[in-house]
């Protein structure tokens, strides 16, 4: 009897340690994030993302790390194909996704260099970078015009807006105890359409930020696709040890 | 430990063959026959030893493991402010298995700390560390300090940019020991900031001191164990029982019996390990913070600086201390205070299975803590968040310094002569 009291006591206490962080947890609070639902194993979505990096992105942002020959070997293009399609003129395949803005030059035209985008996904993940691309609006008190919800006083100007269009940001103002307006995001609305509709540009979107995540991790797919016969390898290898150690020790009494 | 090499020669003249007269030619040159008996195929470890003694073998494993891939990084990391992160992508992307190596070295990393966490409870729950086994357990604690040490350091060699801040942050600490503080922080960097100089002697420490001292520490840590013989999970000393033979009558011998044993929980732990290089080899920021994806960058700090993991019940304890140099104080003590537990502990039993009430809920709560400081390590320190780590801060520390009461007053159930099991 004095044993049981003793368990019961340890557990309450046991159960109420365990309650304590999740209490605090509930006092954090979250910032509003879009998942981006790409799919790595998507080879026609990385090869419109190849395309769109290259096009709108590359100018600015280099991925130093990522070299022409491995993604167009790894996303189903042939040689020929990504020559034709992918490759500033002089560039050899082997050679990586570099371009000709100078840091210094990046720095003194936008404030900030365009930073290297071989890793954003990896850093951010990839619902940041969906969020960042779909959350610019007009901001008339910046100098590039727009402004970014998900990084606010960016210096990024809007590069794709002639496909999305001019998005507004809608706001809400609420007073708090101190007598301030607090301004809260409620939602965008499309001033002006683009080239793309809504639904066209979320798309597009996607597909470029599942070529940043893939050339995060070139290797994913494989790395993924070996896991598969390293497990069944190992289960195997567990099995027959499980097996042997059964024989041996039905001599221990 | 007493077999001689008389004894070993005698044996391997029986057999026939090259073979047999290699071991023989070898034998009167190198005790080798007479290590191998000694050491493994008649060592006697008590039968009835369980689960949590897969973890010390696993623990040999992945030194091993970190080791050998430790080498193939160094043959292609450079070890300099400016081209360490490059680097560390051209093995991710251009070296041939590159990726797997990387992915292996930072998994192992943790694995080591995973498995090292479980070896040292096991030490708690069946009281290995008490009496004969003191000085097992002082090296047991020199080789956990000094894998803190070997993470510490490699964790900077990537560059990323919470390399840079948690070396900083570190660092920084011992800034907060009185008079000497500024000059030995600088003395560690080797400069007034983390730079170049610091990385090339973090990797130097990395790969050549402490993995010496890491192997050195293994081989006293065995040395010592097979000296005195291993615990179980009933406490019992089963040397105290012998057969007309001299082997204890509740001890088998280490091979074949936990050879084939171990090859079932390292195939189980390499399930696992696989699990995490294949499918989740950050898994989920854990393991590979994703702030180490930007290069190390001294004018932008990261959102949120955090050590990693396997720092953080320790990192937890400094933010719940309102006062820096205390702070640190305690988390060195915190640590340090494992070192102790020989002669914290009064208790006339060494097994949980005998122990009273008492030690059950300091020793569960002491757990409970230790997990719980580090999860609230790695949060942002919100007042509730650091109310609770105060909190299990006092119950880490209970644990430890009411030792001494508890484990002396507790009512401890009889402890038997013999191990408890059961054939299968």
């Amino acid at each position: 009897m004095r044993i049981d009291r003793h368990k019961q006591k340890i557990l309450a206490f046991v159960a109420a340690l365990v309650a304590l962080p999740s209490v605090a947890l509930a006092a954090g609070g979250e910032t509003h994030v879009e998942k981006a639902n790409n799919d790595i194993h998507n080879q026609a979505s990385l090869q419109r993302g190849a395309r769109n990096f290259v096009n709108y992105c590359l100018a600015c942002h280099s991925a130093r790390y990522v070299r022409y020959n491995r993604v167009a070997a790894d996303i189903g293009l042939t040689e020929q194909q990504m020559v034709e399609n992918l490759l500033w003129s002089g560039e050899s395949p082997h050679s990586t996704m570099t371009n000709g803005l100078h840091a210094d030059d990046g720095k003194q035209w936008f404030g900030v260099a365009p930073p290297d985008l071989s890793l954003i996904a990896r850093s951010k993940g990839t619902d940041y970078v969906y969020t960042f691309l779909r959350s610019f609006y007009a901001d008339p008190a910046k100098g590039t015009g727009v402004n970014n919800l998900s990084l606010p006083g960016t210096a990024m100007p809007h590069v794709l807006w002639e496909l999305q269009g001019t998005q507004e940001a809608v706001w809400e103002g609420q007073t708090d105890a101190q007598g301030n307006v607090q301004k809260h995001f409620k939602e965008f609305t499309l001033a002006s359409p683009g080239k793309l509709t809504p639904e066209e540009y979320d798309a597009f979107v996607r597909d470029t930020v599942n070529f940043l995540e893939y050339i995060g991790e070139p290797v994913q797919a494989r790395r993924q696709a070996l896991g598969y016969w390293v497990i069944a390898f190992l289960v195997f290898f567990t099995l027959l040890a499980y097996a042997l150690k059964k024989e041996y020790w039905k001599d221990v009494k | 430990m007493s077999s001689s090499n008389a004894a070993a020669k005698t044996a391997t003249k029986s057999g026939g063959g090259m073979l047999s007269g290699l071991t023989t030619w070898i034998d009167e040159r190198f005790p080798l026959t007479a290590l191998w008996k000694s050491q493994v195929s008649e060592y006697y470890a008590p039968k009835n030893m369980n689960f949590w003694y897969y973890f010390g073998s696993l623990a040999l494993v992945v030194l091993v493991i970190q080791i050998l891939s430790g080498l193939f990084l160094t043959m292609n990391y450079k070890p300099s402010s400016a081209d360490a992160f490059g680097s560390v992508e051209y093995i991710m992307r251009d070296v041939e298995w590159g990726w797997l190596i990387r992915y292996i070295h930072s998994t192992g990393a943790s694995a080591f700390f995973i498995v090292v966490y479980l070896h040292m409870f096991r030490a708690l729950l069946y009281g290995s560390y008490q009496k004969p086994r003191e000085l097992l357990w002082i090296f047991g604690m020199l080789i956990y300090f000094a894998l803190m040490a070997e993470g510490f350091f490699g964790y900077l060699l990537p560059w990323g940019n919470m390399s840079y801040w948690g070396a900083q942050v570190i660092v920084s600490l011992f800034g907060a020991i009185p008079v000497v503080g500024d000059s030995l922080t600088e003395w560690i960097r080797g400069d007034f900031y983390i730079s170049d100089v610091t990385l090339n002697r973090f990797f130097a420490l990395h790969v050549v001191a402490i993995p010496f001292a890491l192997v050195f520490l293994v081989i006293a840590h065995l040395m010592a164990l097979h000296e005195v013989g291993s615990n179980n999970p009933d406490g019992v000393e089963i040397k105290k029982v012998k057969g007309p033979d001299g082997i204890p009558l509740d001890g088998i011998a280490f091979h074949p019996y936990y050879t084939v044993k171990d090859m079932v929980g390292l195939g189980v732990f390499l399930i696992l390990f696989a699990l995490v290089i294949f499918f989740a080899p950050t898994l989920g920021g854990y393991f590979l913070e994703n702030a180490n994806f930007d290069p190390a960058n001294s004018l932008q700090t990261p959102p949120h600086i955090a050590p990693v993991w396997y720092f953080t019940p320790f990192y937890a304890i400094l933010r719940a201390v309102p006062s820096k140099p205390l702070g640190a104080a305690l988390m060195g003590i915190a640590v340090v205070l494992f070192v102790f537990l020989p002669w914290l502990d009064r208790g006339k039993v060494k097994s949980i299975r005998y122990r009273g009430p008492l030690f059950k809920f300091f020793l569960y709560s002491f757990a409970i803590s230790f997990l719980a400081l580090g999860y609230l390590g790695m949060q942002p320190p919100t007042p509730a968040f650091t109310l609770a780590a105060r909190v299990f801060t006092v119950i880490y520390f209970a644990f430890f310094l009411l030792m001494p009461w508890y484990t002396s007053i507790d009512k401890t159930k009889p402890v038997p002569t013999r191990v408890t099991y059961h054939a299968h």
